[in-house]
């Protein structure tokens, strides 16, 4: 396969998900994101890696997502100059990823927003914690920590700095809000908080344990981080699950999908004032966990997929409760539904707040459910679809409105979407071994995982050492791609409306910030 | 407002009394009743996240869910560290949270407790002790109580909330 201008050769990568990869030079490199921005394709992911005890160089990594799938790229970096062209112009997400890129093993652009972003004071600036040289539990003296936020002025502009910590039970990170009155002029965030060092942690752990931490990459994403991380391991070892773990694994994802949905519902009718929406949703996000916790054994199953297939298994009763209690959930959503739809204050609330147009959504690179909301098509179960959802036909859920009334929408027509997978996944669950042995990982080439999760698209890069342990692992939420689109939103609304637009994206914080 | 009256109406009271072990369990049936003599007032409990997954805020959560109802025991959450008198805290304690959280503590009335909700707050957990994480939370904050589980279940949050309450030499500052 080639690729158009540059004559690049491109390799298949075996794995369930559809990767193609190419070792690039930085011309090149620069030359396939142009055309790939050029031909709607979009940023998957941008990370580092430090080779320099194989052949004394870093490399960078770029996942490009287009119509066939998911272009790696690699570009090999010196040691002496670790510089790389920065793409931030084609991808704007592109920027926190190359700041991060800074921070943790000082490869770098030339130019751009030249501030940190994962370090704040627990290490020197000279410091690159994810190089391989780099002792993992070294710990640094507090530095200063002066983070320049951009500054706006005017007559009447004054900030409000909201967090790290906020008044409710989220995750934390910093809010920076210049105003006029209660009008929003700019949004900076500043994330970062909850950095603990998951990819340097994830080179203490074997192969084939490392899905128990990329579980926990992003609590409410378990299932879909897991998943990632052992389709990626999979493909290393040439294996493909049975396909009754196959679709296990998707009912687990399915189910994790509508838990999040319905704890976002009811999230976002309390901070529209419609406290009785939240209790009424988390009544059934509960049955729902209760549930999880009588059939899987665990009301978030966190460690239910494991490499080669799943540590649950289903029974003949069980798959009855679970069938039988879609049919009350999806009147009981439905009746939830009507009731939002009729509240004239908490439609006056939703209804064009936090608006982002499908024009901004392209520009930005908004993925996942925002970007469902925001007339952006993108869904992995629809676009490549891996087994078992190649079977299943998934319905794509697509509005154009991009407000918060959009993106509550779009949960509700994927809640249901998820219980009508769920039933076909009950009815037509083949049978088979649960786990399959895998072989020894290759350890000249990555795998990649990339499976459609509750916010938006996941990606699981890993690599292995020969000793059967972890060499890289990088995982990537959508949250990054997101979280500069949450600034965009906030422009001109009010501020007693950011807790609603952010509920309404709900992105993670520990996700991003690793 | 029919529909909405209505839904109220069908659902009706879902909340359960507690399954906790036999020792909390003693205080849990007279825990409004205490918590109104000693404070005059509900319980004040702030949460930090101080460099957790996200899956134990998902469980506190769902511990303000009607079928706990904490509030009819007596336990409400509060928006600032200046009302609290107990702080639930979750995560491994990321170096870039240090700050905050000591500002958080700091920033409560005396009396309070502190109770440290996860695997995590225990020893770091799965995410350990490294360049970037400090570990538990005692290695921060003197903790007066500790919940295991990663998650732990809702009921194992009240557990340990009620575990620091009734500890009899329950840190006071």
């Amino acid at each position: 396969m080639k690729q158009s201008q540059t004559g690049i050769s491109i390799q298949p990568l075996p794995g369930a998900a559809a990767v193609r990869y190419a070792c690039v030079s930085a011309t090149d490199l620069r030359k396939i994101c142009e055309e790939t921005g050029a031909a709607k394709g979009t940023l998957q992911s941008i990370w580092a890696c430090d080779e320099r005890d194989r052949d004394g160089g870093f490399r960078l990594w770029v996942a490009l997502a287009d119509s066939y799938g998911l272009l790696l790229l690699e570009l090999p970096m010196t040691a002496e100059n670790p510089e790389y062209p920065d793409v931030s112009d084609l991808f704007p997400a592109a920027v926190r990823l190359q700041r991060a890129n800074r921070d943790l093993f000082g490869v770098r652009v030339n130019g751009g927003d030249y501030r940190p972003w994962l370090r704040h004071a627990a290490w020197p600036e000279d410091v690159f914690p994810l190089r391989r040289d780099h002792p993992a539990d070294t710990v640094y003296p507090e530095e200063a920590d002066r983070y320049p936020f951009v500054r706006v002025t005017g007559e009447g502009v004054h900030e409000i700095a909201v967090g790290p910590v906020h008044a409710g039970t989220i995750e934390p990170g910093h809010f920076r809000f210049s105003v006029v009155g209660e009008k929003v002029l700019r949004l900076e965030e500043r994330l970062g908080y909850v950095h603990k060092g998951i990819e340097k942690r994830f080179e203490s752990f074997a192969i084939f344990e490392g899905q128990r931490l990329a579980a926990r990459v992003s609590g409410d994403t378990a299932v879909a981080f897991s998943w990632a991380y052992c389709m990626a391991l999979e493909g290393l070892c040439g294996t493909l699950p049975n396909q009754r773990a196959l679709w296990l694994r998707a009912l687990l994802l399915e189910r994790e999908r509508l838990a999040n949905h319905l704890g976002d519902l009811g999230a976002l009718g309390n901070d529209a004032g419609f406290a009785m929406g939240l209790v009424q949703f988390s009544r059934l996000k509960e049955d729902l966990l209760r549930t999880n916790a009588r059939i899987f054994g665990a009301r978030y199953p966190m460690d239910a997929v494991l490499p080669g297939g799943v540590a649950v298994d289903l029974s003949n009763s069980g798959r009855r409760e679970l069938l039988n209690a879609l049919t009350p959930l999806e009147n009981e959503i439905a009746v939830l539904q009507g009731i939002y739809a009729d509240h004239s204050g908490l439609q006056d609330r939703f209804v064009g707040t936090g608006r982002i147009t499908s024009a901004l959504a392209v520009q930005l690179g908004l993925q996942g459910l925002a970007g469902r909301a925001s007339g952006q098509a993108g869904d992995l179960r629809c676009d490549h679809p891996c087994a078992p959802y190649d079977q299943l036909g998934v319905r794509r859920v697509i509005l154009t409105a991009g407000d918060v009334a959009a993106r509550v929408a779009v949960r509700f027509a994927e809640a249901q979407e998820s219980m009508r997978l769920c039933r076909l996944i009950l009815e037509g669950l083949p049978s088979g071994e649960l786990l399959v042995p895998l072989q020894e990982p290759a350890i000249n080439r990555p795998g990649i995982g990339w499976v459609e999760g509750w916010r938006g698209p996941v990606m699981v890069f890993l690599q292995a050492t020969s000793d059967g342990r972890i060499r890289r692992c990088h995982p990537h939420d959508p949250s990054w791609q997101n979280w500069p689109v949450l600034e965009h939103a906030i422009i001109g609304n009010i501020v007693p409306d950011f807790p609603l637009i952010n509920k309404s994206f709900n992105l993670s914080y520990s996700g991003v910030d690793l | 407002m029919f529909r909405t009256i209505k839904q109220i109406a069908r659902v009706g009271i879902i909340t359960e009394t507690a399954k906790l072990s036999g020792a909390t369990l003693k205080h849990y049936t007279t825990l409004q009743r205490d918590i109104y003599s000693v404070f005059g007032r509900a319980l004040g409990v702030r949460h930090v996240d101080a460099g957790s997954c996200n899956g134990c805020e998902l469980e506190i959560h769902a511990l303000n869910n009607a079928y706990y109802n904490l509030e009819g025991l007596g336990i409400r959450f509060v928006a600032s560290p200046r009302q609290a008198d107990l702080l639930l805290v979750t995560g491994p304690v990321s170096r870039n949270m240090l700050a905050a959280l000591h500002q958080t503590h700091d920033a409560m009335p005396e009396p309070k407790w502190v109770v440290a909700v996860g695997a995590c707050g225990i020893d770091g957990g799965i995410f350990g002790r490294n360049y970037a994480s400090a570990g538990g939370v005692d290695a921060v904050i003197p903790v007066d109580a500790w919940v295991p589980g990663c998650p732990p279940q809702p009921e194992a949050i009240l557990e340990g909330i009620l575990a620091a309450l009734v500890k009899p030499n329950a840190h006071t500052g």
